[in-house]
């Protein structure tokens, strides 16, 4: 059981057992009757994305961008077929909430894919799954195959007249391919790099048909949220950030895990649930939303609440909810040599700044790391990111930059030690009585 | 029309332009390298980064749509910002090496590292290596460490070319441009790449090292291979063709050329060429003066007009001459009496001379292709005969315009097509009638009585469906149709076909001069280029032609031509072959060492002047045949220049010709009779079409230049009882040939595919006759 601990959860009540992900039981728990309704009902998709814009109910998988808008933006009197993606490409490291919902509750993410497929008139969809979670991908084909004999996938959805078929599609593990034009292109059969936009998938899409893509966790709050009636969906978490979170919650604590609180919640209350500082030690550091987030000392991130607007106003951002707990043991130049190569190795190499300036970037934090730093090193990282940022395609560039520039922001001290004395400022023997949860490549 | 600002100076722009558009029209330069104007947008060098009012982050130019209002700053802190942060990321793995890279003095990287790079570099690391590639004798791939990943080559491939032969493997810094393990680069227009390659990573390597860019003089001329009249840009240093490049003419060739255009210069410099003229004197050949030559030839022929009668003469051109050659060749031959004059030395059928209106063309202008809603081909290696032709109708089949094709062999013409029928030469007027009586159902028009048995195939009806529907078409008819047994007929059929859909009709045409020739009126009165080998001829007067490779039948030419008592060559080349049947030769100058005119298939004339001085003793074919009209006291032969010459045919200043007029007198008459017997189908390989190309070196070693095989699908080899790969003996008439038989199912079945134009085929007969295939 993954998922480790809740308050007020709303996405993984009762999912508990080894056959919560089964129709049956997913039904028992009230499945699909958000879709009972809109289909008995034919509620106009007009009105269904005004409910979805009342929830606050905002993208899980890094932006948080709301949900209703981005439905709203699908052309209405296109000709010819529009298309639904789920972005499954779980690929953030510390990020590991959509394999959970997608191996205990899958029909909610199935649900969730038809209302869409409804309110923006779509006639086919995919799900996108990582290339590194076989077994999740062959549960979700299961999951589908039984939506698809009970009727809930397919034509004439529930006797409704609308049809919409759905598929899942599964990856080969490229990071890149969760940038969501490049897994557009990956779904096409092409290399997964991503496309310049504008045009947004909204327009020109997969194959190049409008398209709306929301992430996992995304499409499995949506039936939740309708069947709670929008106004309590918000209300559940707070004004503008509508509803619960998972966060996966990895580094220095006792209970690494998921963990489904509702938006708002205090960081320390999250540590808590996740049992706390493993050894009692001392919080250092806190990455709130995956590797690409910015880094927030303990002094900061333990001042937070866990939502979009908390996090952005301190300096970082919530991103798909991958809550990295660093202790006092850590030492911040290891950290981020081993982010950078991250970033290095996952470029998908086809602009200039970010294919370059990944390897410039981790080329630097490895000669410091490895004591061969020069005193202006901290400046050219600086100047390097600042050459990256905001000039790339995709975000993957920004990402790679702002781990660099918020922990040479937060931890200069660190940095310019590291480069004066060629050794940590962490001793050796302390950081080897912590996890080693960063290992050092070299 | 959108208003916008461009450095505070105002443009208007039609909506849907990109800011780089937008600066072209404002004369502003931004520096870029993935952008070009006739590839899909990449914007992943990142160079042309610009600011525009209200945008947070530098904005692409090649990638960004202009909005009403819009200002934009190409020199702004922010813009120089940016674009000198992406060369010096540019730069950090670049190796630098301008001093010995073959692209220094004309690459995009050094001149814009001038502008925006700096003097030092801030990169202490290891810089990335890449490994060299083999790609084939025509691009080198040598130091692939410059390239800058633009992916212009790749996306030339994709959209131009029609076939993604290089891409970037890889990523991260590890990206790499390369084939697909172990292939080579074949495609014909793959030298585009090297002049779309920004950076030194992929350079000509006939070219490499010979030359720096500045030694090089810049010369215009002309393409004398096929029928398009690619412009060329020909760059020469101490009287040496040392390079050869596409002038940008949108209506012609666009800023494309075919390799073979490209590489074919190599023949200019090769160890064939003649450079003294040669008589024969007791039974071997020997060097004379010029006067000796010109003397001997002007009394022999008069010797023979005189004593057999002129209709003893006769006079054979290559299509690839100038106007001005063929006006001169058919002037001197009339002079002396003979009507046995041709430039067509490749056809067979010729019952349509005298019943079509005017001069046979391509029927409309090559920048009206782009317009057409449906087109048909019939009867043509595609690809290989007009690349630029092809990739004009390639790029129409990409816009939605409706391609098909009737052809004898499946080759893929990497064009994505409508429909396709593929069956022996024989058959073409079959198909063809099918899709007129389709055409006629579908308008309701009533056709001749013999059309009534005819039942259309299903690819005939979605043939004739394309034709009819689309507001503006064209059929076009290729090499394979001029030069079957039935051109006539195809002809006839072709404009009922017109005449029922509405469609322009026309022939893509085969040589540089195929119109031109028709301008000449280096036409016969007599006996035609194939009558005039079949009804052997005392004298013959050859114009940069070799027989054995450039007639239809060359194992009847070449008896003809032992037979004769006199044969005089005008040719650039010497070769085996003609030491046996010359008596005669003279050194005539390639188009690169002589003025003259080229009309291309769509009428457009085009003038040359010589870009180098002639070799040796190598005179312009104009001037020789000038002096001897001078010689043979013929009158009118006091021209001073080649433009004389053909102000005589044309007005001057024309650029297009008049007369073009492909419409044909008489009904088709269908013919029902099924063939039996195994028929050849011969191409003519696009590096073996002309003396010049043959002899290009680079060319020679291409996959496009393998030596004939005997092609046939697996019926017919059972029916033969031959394996894949086992030699056989392919024999026509008294000649044959020594091949290796090919399992190839592009080939109808009952056809053997032997190419023609290559001296191991040249002991056979007819282009598409009876063809008989046993195990050797």
């Amino acid at each position: 059981m993954a998922i480790l601990g809740a308050i007020n959860p709303i996405l993984t009540v009762d999912i508990e057992g080894g056959n919560a992900w089964r129709l049956d039981d997913y039904v028992k728990r009230g499945g699909y009757a958000a879709l009972k309704r809109i289909m008995a009902e034919k509620m106009p998709p007009a009105q269904l994305i005004e409910e979805m814009k009342k929830s606050g109910l905002r993208g899980r998988g890094g932006a948080g961008f709301p949900t209703g808008l981005k439905w709203s933006f699908m052309p209405k009197d296109f000709k010819g077929e529009k298309y639904i993606v789920c972005n499954s490409d779980e690929g953030e490291p510390g990020t590991f909430k959509d394999r959970d919902i997608l191996s205990f509750n899958p029909h909610s993410v199935i649900e969730g894919m038809v209302i869409a497929a409804y309110a923006v008139g779509a006639v086919r969809g995919y799900n996108y799954i990582h290339g590194e979670i076989w077994e999740v991908y062959k549960r979700f084909e299961e999951a589908l195959d039984e939506a698809r004999a009970a009727g809930f996938v397919g034509k004439n959805i529930l006797g409704s007249g609308f049809d919409f078929e759905l598929f899942a599609h599964h990856g080969y593990g490229a990071y890149i391919c969760g940038e969501e034009s490049a897994l557009l292109e990956s779904i096409e059969g092409k290399k997964g790099q991503p496309r310049f936009k504008p045009p947004f998938p909204a327009s020109v899409g997969l194959y190049g048909k409008p398209t709306t893509i929301n992430n996992t966790e995304t499409f499995a709050a949506v039936p939740f949220a309708l069947n709670m009636g929008p106004q309590n969906y918000l209300e559940a978490g707070k004004p503008n950030n509508g509803g619960t979170k998972l966060f996966s919650v990895s580094g220095h604590v006792n209970r690494p895990g998921n963990y489904e609180v509702p938006l708002g919640t205090p960081f320390m209350k999250l540590l808590e649930m996740a049992g706390g500082m493993r050894g009692g030690r001392k919080l250092k550091a806190c990455i709130p939303g995956g590797s690409s987030a910015p880094v927030l000392p303990a002094e900061i991130i333990s001042e937070c609440t866990m939502d979009y607007d908390s996090i952005s106003k301190a300096g970082s951002m919530l991103g798909s909810g991958a809550v990295i707990v660093m202790d006092e043991t850590t030492c911040m130049v290891k950290a981020l040599e081993r982010l950078s190569f991250f970033y290095y190795e996952e470029s998908c190499g086809q602009c200039t700044p970010c294919r370059e300036g990944t390897n410039w970037m981790y080329k630097v934090v490895h000669r410091i790391e490895t004591g061969l730093g020069r005193p202006e090193d901290l400046d050219l990282l600086g100047s390097v990111t600042k050459q990256i940022m905001g000039r790339t395609i995709c975000a993957l560039g920004d990402a790679a930059s702002m781990p660099v520039q918020s922990f040479i922001k937060h931890f200069r001290d660190e940095f310019a030690y590291h480069i004066e004395h060629k050794k940590c400022l962490v001793p050796l023997d302390v950081q080897r009585s912590g996890s080693g949860f960063f290992k050092a490549t070299v | 029309m959108l208003d916008i600002e461009i450095d505070g100076k105002a443009v208007q722009v039609p909506p849907g332009s990109t800011i780089m558009d937008a600066a072209e029209l404002a004369g502003t330069y931004i520096p870029h390298f993935c952008y070009h104007k006739k590839l899909s947008i990449a914007a992943n060098c990142r160079m042309c980064l610009v600011q525009v009012e209200k945008a947070p982050k530098p904005l692409p130019a090649c990638a960004t749509p202009v909005t009403a209002g819009m200002k934009v700053f190409t020199h702004s802190e922010l813009a120089v910002d940016a674009q000198k942060g992406v060369m010096e990321f540019l730069l950090i793995n670049h190796p630098l090496d301008c001093p010995i890279c073959d692209q220094g003095g004309e690459c995009q990287l050094q001149d814009l590292a001038v502008g925006y790079g700096s003097s030092g570099s801030r990169y202490q690391e290891a810089k990335r290596v890449v490994f060299h590639k083999e790609v084939g004798p025509l691009i080198s791939m040598r130091e692939m460490t410059r390239c800058i990943h633009c992916t212009r080559c790749v996306r030339f491939g994709q959209e131009i070319a029609g076939v993604m032969e290089l891409g970037m493997a890889n990523r991260n810094m590890h990206s790499e441009i390369q084939t697909f393990v172990g292939r080579t680069v074949d495609s014909e227009l793959s030298g585009n790449m090297i002049d779309l390659c920004p950076v030194g990573a992929l350079t000509s390597k006939p070219f490499r090292y010979s030359a720096r860019t500045w030694e090089l003089a810049r010369r215009k001329s002309i393409s004398p291979h096929d029928s398009l009249g690619a412009n060329l840009v020909v760059q020469v240093k101490q009287n040496r063709v040392m390079r050869v490049l596409p002038r940008e003419n949108e209506d012609v060739n666009e800023c494309w050329i075919s390799d073979k255009d490209r590489f074919s210069y190599e023949g200019l410099n090769s160890e064939e060429r003649l450079t003294k003229p040669m008589i024969r004197v007791d039974g071997s050949l020997r060097q004379v003066e010029w006067n000796v030559a010109l003397d001997y030839v002007s009394h022999a022929l008069k010797d023979v007009a005189n004593m057999q009668g002129g209709e003893s003469i006769a006079s054979l051109a290559s299509p690839h001459s100038t106007l001005e050659e063929l006006y001169l060749l058919q002037k001197v031959t009339r002079g002396l009496g003979s009507g046995n004059v041709d430039f067509r030395p490749r056809r067979r059928e010729f019952s349509a001379d005298g019943s079509v209106a005017g001069i046979p063309w391509l029927g409309l202008r090559l920048s009206e292709i782009k317009e057409l809603s449906a087109a048909l081909v019939i009867g043509s290696f595609l690809r290989k005969d007009a690349p630029l032709f092809a990739q004009r109708l390639r790029q129409l089949a990409r816009n939605s315009g409706k391609v098909s094709m009737i052809s004898v062999t499946a080759d893929d013409p990497l064009i994505n097509l409508h429909a396709r029928a593929t069956v022996a030469p024989s058959e073409l007027t079959t198909v063809l009638a099918e899709v007129i009586k389709a055409a006629g159902k579908l308008k309701n028009m009533p056709l001749p009585a013999e059309f009534e048995p005819i039942d259309p195939s299903v690819t005939s009806r979605a043939i004739a469906e394309s034709l009819v529907a689309g507001e503006k078409n064209a059929i076009f008819l290729g090499n394979v149709a001029e030069q079957s047994d039935s051109a006539a007929q195809l002809h006839r059929l072709a404009q009922q076909l017109a005449n029922l859909t509405g469609a322009r009709f026309g022939f893509i045409g085969e040589a540089a001069n195929s119109v031109g020739g028709y301008v000449a009126k280096a036409l016969p009165t007599a006996l035609n280029a194939y009558e005039m080998f079949a009804q052997p001829r005392k004298a013959y007067v050859l114009l940069g032609i070799e027989p054995e490779l450039d007639c239809h039948n060359p194992q009847q030419a070449v008896t003809a031509l032992k037979q004769a008592a006199l044969v005089v060559m005008l040719t650039p080349f010497i070769s085996e072959a003609a030491l046996e049947y010359a008596d005669v030769l003279l050194p005539m100058a390639p188009f690169s060492e002589t003025s003259g005119t080229f009309v291309n298939t769509e009428g457009r004339v085009q003038s040359f002047n010589g870009v180098v001085r002639p070799l040796g003793d190598s005179r312009p074919g104009w001037k020789i045949l000038r002096v001897l009209g001078n010689l043979l006291a013929l009158p009118g032969f006091e021209y001073e220049s080649s433009e004389q010459v053909r102000d005589e045919l044309l007005q001057s200043g024309d650029e297009f010709v008049s007369g073009l007029d492909n419409a044909i007198a008489g009904v088709p008459v269908l013919n029902n009779a099924v063939r039996t017997d195994l028929q050849r189908i011969a191409d003519v390989p696009i590096h073996f079409a002309d003396p010049l190309v043959r002899r290009a070196g680079a060319l020679q070693q291409t996959r496009d230049s393998v030596a004939p095989t005997a092609r046939m699908c697996a019926t017919t080899l059972q029916q033969i009882g031959a394996a894949d790969g086992e030699p056989v003996r392919v024999r026509q008439g008294a000649g044959d040939a020594r091949l290796t038989a090919k399992l190839d199912e592009t080939v109808p079945s009952g056809c053997v595919r032997v190419a023609a134009a290559h001296a191991s085929t040249a002991g056979l007969g007819d282009m598409f006759g009876t063809i008989t295939v046993e195990r050797a």
